[in-house]
């Protein structure tokens, strides 16, 4: 494997009396798209800035490229960030905001036009470098902040809740495109945010922080399958979560009474967070069982209620012998019968659908 | 929309004529030929503006007051540039009452600060010049240029300056590059308005004057001949055309600042 783009090693930060990070460690690689997702407060925009060089940190290490950058103010790291607010200089056009940090650098007006009509066309914003940046869309500026980030082609790319100011279908456009442009030129992004779908369509990793720690650094799947605590869990789409009678196995499994569901046996790779107290599973994971159906473990409840959303519909069934109601979600198929609120029904799971929860 | 009823218009417009009416006799009287300031008028003259032209005293303090309003508006600014950009972005133990005092001139009775001034400056054993008038009236100044420039500092998103540091430009370049022409509207507002302010001041620079009056002091003393005060009417007019002509392009620059940054135009001036 080839050398880690981002090391961190272990960062501490204080403003005054209040830690914002706990001995955060993390190693990002070349060329990844790398998220930092989290709930507001957790530490996740002050990350991003001490490794843009905006924050100092109180302890530890942030190595970019094999350079510690402690000491390293940001205008000399090999970083560039796109803002939250964007940033655009209001008071120059959008080629001129482009060539910005290009001037800075020295480089000469024959050399800079060039890139900043390349940039321009990487964001799809051909022909409008003579436009005024304060006349423009939340869109257009997202894409010459981009640009202007891009065009100096950073080792690291970083993003501090980029789409949040966009309405949800540019959102949703937006995300597709970042992820191409990312792979298009290669460049490591760094993507703060605090909207888990976001993070799981675009992220290769993430790291969900809570209260200043990373709490679980993985890839999109092994975050939503496997999350390591009740909290990531709940962050991370919908779970459900049943009260477990925990009875240590041969070492390598677990062997789990879990309430309204019955006995089973997991390996360890299903409690990723250890010897946990509640187990999870998705409600895509648990089906409602019509006649004639089976499926490899099954339990009995009954329809609290259903929501109808045309291609999908969601109980919520009371499962027997527990108080708990779980959230089952059902892509609907032809054939599927009428069922009402009351209705006793089969509930199918299998055993590598659940996981073990701190 | 609702008519007001017809008593608060009488009201406002009774309220208008006492603000106003004093000041629209200036150029009435000005303009009058008579040698005494009294109705009914005579006829159009404007042989006052030219005995003003020819009264050499008269230059001489109109100089020294032009010199004392530049510079109190150049000093005034550069220090409520720095206060208001301290202010703005960083916070120190202390910072409120601190700035409460640099505030605190705009409302002292400027008697006051022209009184202790005097003792002061007199008892270090400086000369009277209009360098203790240039004094005072920063004094005076700083607190409305601080108050314009940290509106335009607080309205400038932070984030603009961090975009170019981080784009590789120095802290200094930055500010050059960044900070100055998007604050430049509050800056030439500040500038505007310390000017108007010192022009006009008339206690601090009637104490702290040596030798050399100001416009507003030799005024004062030119009050003593009746005979005169024809000719004052015609500098009032002008010193007032001047002063609303300044204040007009202060508050151009304040909303040209303003639609810029993409604000809705929150009070004001005019």
């Amino acid at each position: 494997m080839s050398e880690p783009m981002i090391t961190l090693t272990g960062i501490d930060k204080f403003y005054g009396d209040f830690q914002a990070l706990y001995d955060v460690n993390a190693i990002i690689e070349a060329g990844e798209f790398f998220s930092l997702l989290g709930p507001s407060g957790c530490g996740k925009t002050t990350l991003l800035r001490t490794i843009a060089g905006f924050e100092d940190v109180s302890k530890g290490d942030v190595l970019i490229d094999g350079n510690n950058m402690a000491g390293v103010p940001a205008n000399k790291r090999p970083t560039n960030m796109v803002f939250q607010s964007y940033a655009i200089f209001p008071h120059l056009t959008v080629a001129e905001n482009v060539a910005y940090g290009l001037k800075a650098r020295g480089l000469s007006k024959a050399d800079i036009g060039p890139q900043v009509d390349a940039a321009l066309e990487q964001v799809g914003l051909t022909g409008f470098g003579d436009r005024a940046s304060h006349a423009l869309s939340g869109g257009q500026r997202q894409r010459v902040a981009l640009a202007r980030a891009l065009v100096m082609k950073p080792k690291v790319l970083l993003l501090d809740e980029p789409l949040s100011a966009l309405d949800k279908k540019l959102r949703e456009q937006m995300q597709s495109e970042l992820r191409a442009l990312q792979r298009e030129v290669g460049i490591t992004f760094v993507l703060v945010t605090h909207d888990q779908e976001e993070a799981l369509t675009m992220s290769d990793r993430i790291a969900v922080m809570f209260d200043g720690r990373i709490a679980q650094l993985d890839d999109p799947q092994t975050l939503y399958r496997r999350p390591v605590n009740r909290q990531v869990a709940d962050f991370i789409g919908i779970m459900n979560f049943l009260d477990v009678d925990v009875k240590e196995g041969t070492g390598h499994s677990f062997e789990l009474n879990i309430a309204g569901l019955g006995q089973v046996e997991i390996p360890s790779e299903q409690a990723p967070g250890g010897r946990g107290s509640v187990v999870g599973i998705r409600p895509e994971m648990l089906t409602v069982l019509t006649d004639g159906q089976s499926s490899e473990r099954e339990a009995t409840g009954e329809i609290k209620e259903q929501s109808y959303f045309g291609d999908m519909t969601y109980y919520d069934i009371k499962l027997d012998g527990v108080d708990t109601v779980v959230d089952i979600s059902m892509r609907n198929s032809a054939g599927m019968p009428q069922l009402d609120v009351g209705d006793t029904v089969r509930v199918g799971w299998s055993s590598e659908s659940v996981v073990l929860l701190k | 929309m609702k008519r007001a009823p017809l008593i608060y218009t009488a009201l406002i417009a009774l309220f208008m004529l006492f603000l106003y009416a004093p000041a629209i006799l200036l150029p009435v009287f000005a303009f009058n030929s008579s040698a005494t300031i009294a109705f009914p008028l005579k006829e159009f003259s404007t042989e006052w503006f030219v005995m003003l032209w020819q009264t050499e005293t008269l230059h001489g303090a109109a100089r020294n007051s032009l010199m004392i309003a530049v510079t109190t508006a150049v000093l005034s600014t550069l220090l409520g540039i720095l206060a208001a950009r301290a202010s703005a972005r960083y916070s120190w133990p202390g910072q409120r009452p601190m700035m409460g005092f640099i505030m605190l001139p705009m409302v002292l009775p400027e008697i006051i600060v022209g009184v202790s001034l005097l003792v002061v400056i007199l008892q270090l054993g400086f000369d009277l010049s209009l360098w203790s008038i240039v004094l005072g009236h920063v004094l005076m100044c700083t607190p409305f240029c601080i108050a314009i420039l940290s509106s335009a500092f607080m309205n400038m998103d932070q984030s603009l300056e961090e975009a170019s540091f981080d784009l590789g430009e120095t802290r200094f370049r930055t500010f050059w590059k960044v900070t100055v022409p998007l604050v430049m509207p509050g800056i030439i507002s500040s500038l505007l308005i310390s000017f108007t302010i010192s022009l006009d001041e008339f206690i601090i620079a009637f104490f702290l004057a040596g030798t050399e009056p100001t416009l507003p002091v030799y005024i004062w003393g030119q009050l003593r001949f009746p005979q005169r005060l024809p000719s004052l009417m015609a500098l009032g007019t002008i010193l007032l055309v001047l002063s609303l002509v300044l204040l007009g392009i202060a508050e151009y620059f304040r909303r040209k600042g303003a639609a810029r940054t993409g604000q809705t135009d929150a009070g004001g001036l005019i």
